[in-house]
């Protein structure tokens, strides 16, 4: 996808790889709705974008919640335009400290799996209609290893991963030859805010800086036209494979 | 005669009722949304109105606390809306019922939230309840305020409120309506694949479709005023090839009419790509130059929607219509059963 001129809506966007991607998109020229629950925060990402001449609209809301869905993505294509990039990327750990799966609250997992798997869910019902009518459009989930690999005490985290990598292959099927892509990409163990939550005495030298998946993350959506809808990429992985056309780029 | 009144989203889109009309003989036949498919032929062109719905209802009150309903009917310019505005009272009440509004005059200020205001900046020689504003927010700040207080604009005859969510259509991209484009949003995705595996094609405009009704006769008489639409380079396309291959090209609503035949007649003759104002009230005796059917709901007779439906049949035919709808128990209104006519 050239992102020149097209209207994205990132969710997750005031911090990590969510506030780092924002940016990737507005430098190659998309136009961005920023999603998250934290007003000021995303202002500043709004601010940051616009400072170097691009279009930013900061929009709060709670993804986990059904009723912001309709007014999240009605402001952004009133204030952008048709839609034509959806990406999937906000997302909670669930209650901290992390807990074994037994130990967790049956309210807390439906909390979990109503911001990582529902909300996503919810955003591209509302987003891929029209897509769709247009031939048109690209809709990113962001994933993990927790999604393939059983952590303990990632139990809640993990499972709603796993539905959201499967719910993209689904929407991948049901979609197929229509112009409309779903990927679902696990970005690596980053060195976030949120990673720290979970893991508080990580080595932080051997995780990868959110601005760097953010700029992979930016590669392989420019890409995307020859990755196959409903794949799963392992961004660190991806890096090394040879996708045609792209990878000349990427050696860059 | 009356028909029945759909008073709520129905659970299941592909059972509601649909009268197919023949314009050539007249003939009629009452059918299931699920036919829909095979009642189209290869080639023809459904074109659909993509436009998302506002909730466009504010709740106010005047500088001297009377309480007032403003319905958002078309945005002049950033920050500036033509309104229709109502006193005491809500949705439940019939708007033909409610009360003439609080007598306002220009420089009047209503009051939504502490921080979100508008001042009037006109009241129509036609109408009291209608009314230009000027908002004390613009751009986003003002759409975020709309959506955070804003309620679906919705009639008496509903069950209960809407919540925004029931008020799109499968394909709704950008807001642009103050109420549903109705005949869009019976149309579930999985027949829209239907539709296209059988080598129908789709193409979307958008249109910014208002109120249908205010509770003046006056006004409602005047309905539906200018309303925005663009038309994309791609739907004129579309338009053009199946013009050339015999495919018809049909409206999904009459909001999708309104549009093709407004740029047609906006431009001399031509289908233009483009923004564009619908100018011209469609009714029997102009005879349509692009829409060659219509999907529609069910209209009584007299309704804005109706007239517009008489440009394609005869009034007999048109009354014929809701007699065997009556007779079937098929029900009017957005939510509603539907007829097609091609």
């Amino acid at each position: 996808m050239n992102l020149k001129d097209k209207n994205a809506l990132i969710t997750g966007a005031s911090r990590g790889l969510g506030r780092a991607l924002s940016l990737e998109l507005a430098s190659a020229g998309a136009r961005v709705a920023l999603v998250a629950r934290n007003r000021s925060e995303l202002q500043k990402t709004e601010e940051e974008i616009r400072a170097a001449g691009g279009f930013a609209q900061a929009l709060s809301g709670d993804v986990g919640h059904k009723g912001s869905v309709y007014p999240l993505v009605g402001q952004a294509a009133r204030l952008l335009g048709p839609l034509d990039l959806l990406i999937n990327n906000a997302s909670t750990l669930g209650d901290l400290p992390l807990r074994d799966l037994v130990e967790t609250d049956c309210e807390g997992l439906s909390r979990v799996l109503e911001t990582n798997l529902v909300g996503p869910f919810r955003f591209i019902k509302a987003v891929v209609g029209p897509m769709w009518i247009r031939g048109q459009g690209l809709i990113v989930n962001i994933s993990s290893d927790a999604a393939v690999e059983a952590y303990a005490t990632w139990g809640a985290y993990g499972i709603s991963k796993a539905g959201l990598d499967h719910m993209t292959r689904v929407f991948a099927a049901e979609f197929e030859g229509s112009g409309v892509s779903f990927l679902s990409v696990d970005p690596g163990e980053m060195d976030t805010q949120m990673h720290a939550e979970a893991v508080p005495d990580a080595d932080r030298s051997l995780l990868i800086p959110p601005e760097e998946a953010a700029r992979r993350l930016k590669q392989l959506i420019q890409a995307s036209d020859s990755v196959p809808s409903g794949s799963r990429i392992v961004l660190a992985q991806w890096k090394e494979a040879s996708h045609g056309p792209s990878s000349g780029q990427l050696a860059s | 005669m009356a028909l029945q009144v759909a008073s709520w989203p129905p659970d299941e889109k592909l059972t509601a009722g649909l009268i197919h009309v023949e314009k050539e003989d007249g003939r009629l036949a009452v059918k299931t949304l699920r036919d829909l498919p095979g009642l189209l032929r290869e080639g023809d062109l459904l074109v659909l109105n993509d436009a998302a719905t506002l909730p466009a209802s504010l709740r106010g009150t005047t500088g001297g606390g009377d309480p007032v309903e403003l319905r958002l009917l078309s945005e002049i310019q950033d920050g500036t809306w033509r309104a229709v505005l109502f006193g005491a009272g809500d949705w439940r009440d019939r708007t033909e019922d409610r009360g003439p509004p609080p007598r306002l005059v220009p420089g009047d200020v209503l009051r939504f939230a502490p921080s979100f205001r508008a001042t009037v900046s006109q009241v129509s020689d036609l109408s009291v309840r209608l009314i230009e504003i000027r908002f004390s927010a613009r751009g986003g700040e003002l759409l975020q305020k709309i959506y955070a207080l804003g309620r679906p604009v919705q009639y008496s005859y509903l069950r209960a409120p809407l919540p925004l969510w029931e008020i799109q259509s499968a394909f709704a991209s950008r807001p642009w309506a103050v109420e549903m484009p109705s005949a869009g949003a019976s149309l579930p995705l999985s027949l829209l694949k239907e539709i296209r595996r059988c080598g129908i094609r789709l193409a979307s405009l958008t249109q910014a479709c208002g109120l249908s009704s205010s509770g003046d006769p006056v006004l409602d008489k005047a309905l539906p005023l200018g309303e925005r639409y663009e038309i994309p380079e791609e739907t004129v396309r579309l338009i053009r090839e199946a013009r050339e291959i015999n495919g018809r090209v049909i409206a999904v609503g009459t909001s999708v009419m309104r549009a093709l035949e407004g740029s047609f007649l906006h431009h001399g003759g031509f289908l233009k790509a483009g923004m564009g104002e619908t100018e011209f009230l469609i009714g029997p005796g102009y005879s349509p130059k692009i829409v060659q059917g219509l999907l529609t709901g069910l209209h009584e007779v007299g309704e804005s929607h109706y007239r517009l439906a008489a440009s394609l049949l005869p009034d007999a035919t048109l009354r014929e219509i809701l007699k065997i709808a009556e007779r079937a128990g098929l029900k009017t209104h957005e939510f509603g059963d539907l007829c097609l006519i091609l």
